[in-house]
This record gives C-alpha cells, structure tokens and sequence, in this order.
C-alpha cells in the first residue's frame, strides 16, 4: 500500500519533470505517464441523474482495465449539492475528488478561484481538434483550458404524441400556438398542455431567448435581462399559468415535471436529453416511439434555447494529477463517448462520434444534434453560474403573483450590476 | 496593596478554580472565540471567495482585500432586503414560538393526568424529537408536495382542492410554521411537564377545598408555577426559531420567491450561493443577527426581572 502511494507520487514527479522538460503537449499511450505505468486512486465525483449513474459507474471503472494500478473511486454527487460541495472541499482544502464532471457554467467559475488545473500541455487534452467548437467555449477561462468537454446538451420540447393525436393539434411552434392549443388538449384528453418549471431559471432561459433578449451582453459589459424582451419573457410564463395552459410549482420541479410527462398527465414538457431515459420508463411511453422531441417553441421575435452540458475538469489541488488527467482523457475519448450516447441518448462532443452509425441512427441524436447546433451559448464568464439565483427569485413571485413582469425584470437587472460591479 | 499583589494574592487563593476552569475557557476560546473575532474582522473588509489568499496546487491567489470599515453594516441596514427579512423573521419566530407554547402547555397539561396508555401517548409526542430534523423536513416536504404529496391526495379524498402548501407565498409561510411547531412541540412539553410535575399537589387540593374551578386552578397555581421553566424554553426557542435554519432551506430554500427566507438562509445565500462567496457580507449578517438575539434576550431578561424572576 504504501509502496503504492511511494510509487505514484514518483511517477506524477518524473512524469511532471518529462512533461516540463520536453514541453509535450499531448502524451502517448498509457495516458501520459512519461516514467512508467500509472497508479493510486482517482477520485471522481458524477453529477449524473439517477437514470444514468449506473453508466457513468461502469464507464468510469472501465478506467481500470486500461490501467490496472489505478483505483477509481467513484461517488455519486447530486447535481443541486454538487456546486456548493466542490466548493467547501476545494476552499476548504479537504475532501475535493480528483476529477468532476462539471456544468458547463460552473468551469469559468471555478478556475476563476484557483480550484481548477490548467489542461493546456497536459495528457487530458487529446485530439482537441475533433470536439465540436461550441463545446470547448465553456472550458476557456482566462485564455486557458480548464476542462475536457464531455457531453452537450440543449432543452427541447418533449410531447406525448398520442395526447396530441388525440388532440387533434399540431406540435406548437411558438408559445402563442401552444396556449392556443391548449384548451382543445384538455377537452379531448384531460392532460394539461405543458408543465412549466417554475422552480429552476434555467428554464425560464427559452422564454427569454424567444423575445429576443439575453441575461447580459458579456462583449459589452451590459445588463439586458430588464430590457422589454425580459418584461415579455417574465409575462408570457405568467399568461401560460394563468390560463391554465401550463401547470407549474416552485419546488421540485425535476421530479414533478419528469412524473406528469411520465404519467401522461401533461401533453408537453421542455427538457433535456439527460431526462430521455427517465421518460422512456414511464407508463406513457411504453411504446418508446410515443415520446416526440420537437425545438424549444419560440416567443414573440425569436426562437432559442440554451446551451448546455457537461465538462471534466481536474482539482488543482488533486495528489494524482497524472493519473487524474489520464482519467479525463478516458473520459471524454470518443469510446466512451458513443457509449454513453448509445447507453443513455447523450450528445458526445467529439465530431467524430457522430459519423459513428450507430450514433447516426439514434433518433435522439438525430434530433439534438442540430438543435445543439443552434442553441445559444451562455456568457461564460466567472459569475456565469451566479445569474440565475437573482431570475429564480423573480420568477417564483411573478408566478406567484407577488410581482409584476416590470418589477421582476427591473430586480434581476438591479441584482445583476450588483453582481458584476463593471456592468451598466 | 499594590495591583500585583493583589493579583498574586487572588491567584495564590484561588488557583485551583483557576485552573479547573482553563480547559473550558481555552475549548470556548478556540471553538467561539476564534470564529467570533475573524467574523467581526471579516465583517470589517470586502472579503470574498475569490481575494483571500490560499494555495491550491498549481494556483496561488494573493490576498487583495481591503479594510472597509462600517461600510457592510451601513450596506445592510440602509438596504430594503434587511428590513424586509427582519419583518418576516419576526412574525416567524413569535408565531412559531407562541404556537409551539400554547400547544405544548395543553399537551403537558393532558398528560399530567392519570390515563390509560399514558407512557404510550407520552412516547409517541416525544417522538418528532428523536429523529434527526433533515429527516422530518425532508418527509414534511414529501407530504407537502402539490402534485404528488399525501396530505392533497388526502383532500382531493375530502373532494377538496388541492392546496399549493409551497408553491404560494401565504401557505409556503403557514408550511414552515406548521413544521416548526411540530418540532418544538416535544422539547417544550417535556420541559413544562417536568414543571408541571414539580408544583406540589397540595396547592390544587386546597384550592379544590376553597372552591376554585379548573380555570382558576390553572390560572393561579398552574402558570405561576410554570413560570420559571417557561421562561427558560420561551427564550432558548425564540433564539432558535429565529436562527432555525433547516426547516426553512430544507422545505421551500427561502421560496417561493423570497417569501420564506428568514435573516439566517438570507446570509447563507450570501456566503454560499451566489459566486465569488461573499465573506464579509455573510459575516455582517452573522453580527447584525448577533447583535438582534443579544439585544432580544437582554429585554426578555429584563422583563423577567421586573416581575420578580431571578434568572
């Protein structure tokens, strides 16, 4: 045991000393390790869904076949808790894992307080010319790489398209036709039109999108989100609630959204492809070609979504790093990649993966692929993650009734140039 | 006598109980005092997560800090939010701690009968006390949820409307009150039904012979009896129901909105939520809610003592 960790610790020094002495940028085989084979333990924390952390289990201890001396830990982290509690153990300098799979948000934070490795010149960047453009927005901080991407993802409108059969109505292409819509599907089949989730501001990000407005214009160092585009994004949410287009709630919107959809007591849900599995399993979709996946509708003048996803990222502070890069290059190679797209209809982020036939064939993919292509990249910027607090509050009390549009909109622009003191 | 001396004289007298209490001073110092002094400096600078020095790895970030003086506390008690808290974390706190009182007062004054299955019902009120609280929480917001939570079910039963328990900002605030009571309750009533226990029995068979009713029993007898353990748990409740933080985060995280967010899960929100952490704001707040309970047990202790309480 203790030879063992001896061992590591000698290998990452002479792998470290061979990497800063040749200025090797992408390692060979044997995941970089200049001086010999890798050993120790990685620690990794997955943020996946409980759908999907089986996979992720599996993929991730495949690690250890390729190298037989390395033990990954793997621990399954909440993705509500997993922010704040790689924060406490990484500010705290106790208990943070070797490598997370963090939200593509969370990255420029993160490096932003020195929690993160830079990747440039180390193994776990491999073949960065393959992944898709956007993808590797999110994990430039500061004119470095913090972070390999691994998945990507956009919200769509999910449909049950045996409600809308019945219905007799078309899959709604913009907000308007689905309240429009929406008495004809409760008449005919019971179900509610759309669940809205009012409980996380991510979603809100469509609505928003679709009147043509953005939460701030990072090139220019301005608040948009209290523009008119944000007063219309905030009334339309509350004109689908209010006439009971929609169904919403201000906690548990997960679990709540994914059981209407599952249940067939919604006709329509916006999600993501992180939840195609768990609505697969519902008794709505025993006939799995009942779920429909349709872009996001749009709003007044625009039509938009998110872009969203998941990226590896390596604690500076982490006793392995070798091996920890390592990992992250396993992690994100195209194989494990077209498994998890295989296994759970995730979107890889590599270019390749997608001439994969079968990735080709999956309806899902299919779908996503270009509705990824034309989704909305976020300001990746350090307080990227901390916008959406401010527009979870407001959106809770126009919902709610206990504000109006104007005054929601007004207190997230205010909360917003609290927040980046350099903004107008 | 010159000081010194004295000194030396009052040690030499009392060095035993000088150093019997050394350990305790030295644990406090170091678990309070500590925390306490660096909040009081940290609520003094404009501190951050990402300008206080540390080194992880590779990555070394200075100190960049800076002394600001009151400027927190002028930010926090000229801006609106505080007020508005402060607002809500009163009404929280007096209707959490009344209710809880005046219900566990009835329940102890049920249980200090003669009854059959007494230590069962007993047993059964003490229960809520025995399990961790983020359990009851968690199992309160089960049974809370709108859409898929028993207590709807039970009332779509009744042929009732559901009821949005925490997705309204009136009944989200009647929700964490109910759960807080249901908490309280037990500690309460363990507490006065030991005070209950001790008032001599004597006192209501002689007033029985004078002629005193029940409600004259209890209103001379029972409640000057209770007056000193009363005192003591309506305090030490006041301080945590305004302080509670897990009912409040764990069931509604301050929502809907900000309508149940109470002064503590507003500076956790500071210090924890929004990103880069704000140190120094979240530790004024620590202050000023320091600065609020201490101010409150001084006027309660005060209170008690015009009426002739010595505590």
């Amino acid at each position: 045991m203790r030879r063992g960790i001896r061992g590591a610790l000698a290998t990452a020094l002479v792998a470290g000393l061979a990497l800063a002495a040749t200025g090797c940028g992408s390692g060979g085989d044997g995941g970089g390790a200049a001086g010999g084979e890798l050993s120790g333990t990685v620690t990794f924390w997955d943020t996946s869904n409980d759908a999907e952390k089986a996979t992720y289990r599996k993929l991730a201890e495949g690690f250890q076949k390729e190298h037989p001396k390395v033990h990954v830990s793997y621990v399954n982290v909440p993705f509500g808790d997993a922010n704040a509690k790689f924060k406490n153990a990484a500010g705290g300098g106790a208990g943070a894992p070797d490598v997370m799979r963090t939200e593509v948000a969370w990255v420029a934070d993160f490096a932003n307080l020195g929690y993160l490795a830079p990747l440039d010149g180390t193994p776990a960047l491999d073949d960065t010319g393959d992944y898709l453009p956007q993808a590797v927005g999110s994990t430039k901080f500061g004119g470095k790489t913090y972070a390999a991407p691994q998945v990507i993802d956009t919200l769509a409108l999910f449909y049950n398209k045996k409600l809308l059969q019945d219905a007799g109505v078309a899959v709604p292409k913009t907000f308007t036709e689905l309240a429009a819509a929406a008495q004809k599907i409760k008449d005919k089949t019971g179900a509610t039109a759309l669940y809205l989730r009012g409980d996380d501001p991510y979603w809100f990000l469509p609505y928003l999108y679709g009147e043509g407005g953005d939460m701030v214009d990072a090139a220019h160092k301005k608040v948009t989100v209290d523009s008119a585009a944000g007063v219309r994004a905030f009334r339309t949410i509350k004109q689908l609630v209010d006439s009971k287009a929609a169904v919403t709630d201000a906690t548990d919107g997960q679990e709540n959204q994914l059981k209407a959809l599952k249940d067939g007591t919604v006709a329509m849900a916006i999600d993501g492809p992180w939840d195609i599995e768990g609505a697969r399993a519902g008794k709505a979709f025993q006939d799995k070609g009942n779920l429909g996946v349709a872009p996001v509708p749009g709003g007044s003048t625009a039509q938009g979504s998110p872009q969203g996803g998941w990226d590896l990222s390596v604690y500076a502070g982490s006793k392995n790093l070798q091996a920890a890069y390592a990992f992250v290059k396993y992690m994100s190679s195209a194989k494990v990649q077209q498994e998890t797209t295989d296994k759970l209809s995730l979107l890889p982020t590599r270019k390749s993966v997608y001439n994969v036939p079968a990735v080709k064939q999956n309806e899902m993919v299919a779908f996503f692929k270009p509705a990824v292509d034309g989704a909305v990249q976020r300001p990746w910027i350090a307080q990227g993650n901390s916008l959406f607090e401010p527009l979870k509050v407001q959106m809770n009390k126009v919902l709610t009734g206990a504000a109006t549009p104007e005054q929601a909109a007004k207190a997230v622009g205010d909360a917003y140039r609290k927040l980046l003191k350099d903004y107008t | 006598m010159t000081l010194t001396a004295r000194i030396r004289r009052a040690f030499g007298t009392h060095w035993y109980a000088w150093t019997m209490v050394a350990p305790v001073v030295l644990v406090i110092g170091v678990i309070i005092g500590i925390p306490l002094v660096r909040g009081v400096y940290l609520s003094l600078t404009d501190a951050n997560e990402a300008n206080v020095e540390r080194s992880i790895g590779m990555n070394h970030i200075p100190a960049t800090y800076h002394f600001t003086g009151l400027d927190n506390y002028r930010a926090v008690l000229t801006d609106g939010v505080f007020w508005d808290r402060l607002g809500w974390t009163v009404v929280w706190t007096v209707g959490c701690v009344s209710l809880t009182f005046l219900t566990a007062l009835a329940l102890a004054n049920l249980l200090n009968r003669r009854m059959r299955g007494r230590t069962f019902y007993r047993l059964a009120l003490i229960l809520p006390w025995a399990i961790p609280a983020f359990v009851s929480v968690f199992t309160w917001r089960m049974l809370y949820n709108e859409k898929n939570g028993i207590l709807n079910k039970l009332l779509a039963g009744g042929g009732l409307d559901a009821v949005p328990w925490l997705n309204d900002p009136t009944w989200a605030k009647l929700s964490v009150i109910a759960v807080n009571v249901w908490l309280g309750v037990p500690f309460m009533l363990v507490a006065l039904l030991g005070g209950l226990q001790s008032i001599p029995g004597e006192l209501y068979e002689a007033a029985e012979m004078d002629g005193a009713g029940a409600w004259q029993r209890f209103r001379h007898i029972t409640v000057p009896g209770l007056r000193a353990v009363s005192g003591t748990v309506i305090l030490l409740s006041t301080i945590w129901t305004f302080n509670m933080f897990p009912v409040i985060f764990l069931l509604t995280r301050g929502g809907p909105g900000d309508a149940t967010e109470i002064l503590v899960t507003y500076a956790y929100r500071l210090s924890f939520v929004d990103s880069p952490r704000n140190f120094s704001a979240s530790a004024t707040w620590g202050m000023v809610i320091l600065a609020v309970l201490a101010l409150v047990a001084v006027g309660y202790r005060r209170a008690l003592r015009k009426q002739g309480e010595v505590w």
